[in-house]
């Protein structure tokens, strides 16, 4: 029991929704500009009394009711997020209360910014067969809407809010994946002193679509499968263009890539996760089918996983 | 070369190839955008293994640039 297969997922996404109309009231863009470079449309941003911890309460109390689990068999709790409430406790810690959960777990936060969700499934298994725990929650979770400079409008229209959660168990098929960082820290960041997200858009678009299609073809080839062997492909939802340029170099049909950025922007960490969530949900991925995540982001950090 | 490059810009910009001209705009005549610009340099390092860096991406605007780029870089 090595591998890691996912039971349930959840999500939780603010009621407050942002179009790219309401943000051309901000700064200085248009729908037509956003939709052209990102296939953004709109994204969310938390209102009234939610927070990042709330839209990981709420995604991970929906994981653990559909997963049918007993929850005090949840052994660890991993939270992937740049943006919590606190820089201490950890999210995680907080779950725990909220939720319910045994006292004898491990629970602790992981900060990868877009690759949060796949360091977090790396994490997540490696503490389960160390603690030989029957099952795990992982959240990834975002609120990116406090972290914008409104002011700079390359950036400010790119993220939205939102938090996905799974309740995975270890599994019997053997576990594929390839993680990797080549340490940065100009590319994406959030500084301390002031809170916002800076990026380098093109740089960032660069690495993505040169990094990702590398680290595809190095899973694919590590589980002994090709391309075509794998049904779906859930990526970081980060810019639409990015999806369709990766689609192109390993050669693979956009029907195959689950595409949902256009309702919640770039979620950073909770967007691989919201992903699967709706591919679930509307039965596109079902049970048996071969799906591979993959994600890239600040750090610069890259993960893709087969599950 | 120029022809390399012509079939790279066609095929990553979508424009018809009789638009490629040497005095062509990338951005004005072509209808390339900066993450068009940054497919293209992805393209032509492939092909030609001449690393275009994003400072002198900056720079290009026009097939004459990229191909002046590409003499230097040699």
């Amino acid at each position: 029991m090595t591998g890691i297969k996912i039971l349930s997922t959840g999500s939780c996404v603010p009621s407050r929704v942002m179009t790219n109309d309401d943000l051309a009231q901000i700064v200085e863009t248009s729908d037509e500009w956003i939709q052209k470079r990102t296939g953004m449309s709109e994204r969310h941003y938390v209102g009234e009394g939610e927070d990042m911890t709330y839209l990981s309460e709420m995604a991970a109390r929906e994981a653990i009711e559909r997963s049918g689990i007993d929850k005090s068999d949840i052994g660890v709790i991993i939270v992937s997020t740049v943006s919590g409430e606190y820089y201490s406790p950890s999210t995680a810690c907080l779950l725990q209360s909220r939720l319910g959960l045994v006292h004898d777990l491990v629970a602790l936060d992981v900060s990868a910014g877009c690759s949060g969700f796949i360091f977090g499934l790396e994490t997540i298994r490696a503490l389960m067969l160390a603690r030989n725990a029957k099952a795990g929650l992982i959240v990834g979770a975002e609120v990116l809407s406090k972290k914008l400079d409104m002011t700079d409008r390359t950036t400010c229209v790119l993220f939205g809010d939102g938090a996905a959660a799974a309740v995975v168990a270890l599994d019997e098929r053997p576990y594929f994946s390839e993680i990797g960082v080549d340490g940065d820290e100009e590319m994406i960041n959030i500084k301390v002193s002031d809170g916002h997200i800076h990026m380098d858009g093109q740089g960032t678009y660069k690495f993505a679509v040169k990094t990702v299609p590398e680290v595809i073809e190095k899973v694919v080839e590590k589980a002994g499968l090709t391309y075509d062997d794998i049904d779906h492909y859930v990526l970081h939802q980060a810019n639409l263009r990015i999806i369709e340029s990766i689609a192109k170099k390993v050669n693979q049909p956009m029907e195959k890539f689950v595409v949902n950025i256009e309702k919640y922007g770039n979620t950073s960490a909770a967007s691989v996760g919201l992903a699967l969530d709706e591919a679930y949900k509307t039965n596109r991925i079902k049970e048996g089918d071969r799906t591979l995540l993959c994600a890239f982001g600040a750090g610069r950090t890259w993960g893709t996983v087969i599950i | 070369m120029f022809e390399d490059v012509k079939k790279i810009i066609v095929e990553t910009l979508g424009c018809t190839e009789d638009n490629v001209t040497l005095d062509a705009n990338l951005f004005d005549d072509l209808g390339a955008d900066s993450l068009d610009a940054v497919e293209l340099s992805l393209s032509i390092e492939e092909s030609t293994g001449i690393s275009i860096d994003q400072d002198a991406m900056v720079n290009i605007k026009t097939v004459a640039d990229i191909m002046n780029y590409l003499e230097e870089h040699k």
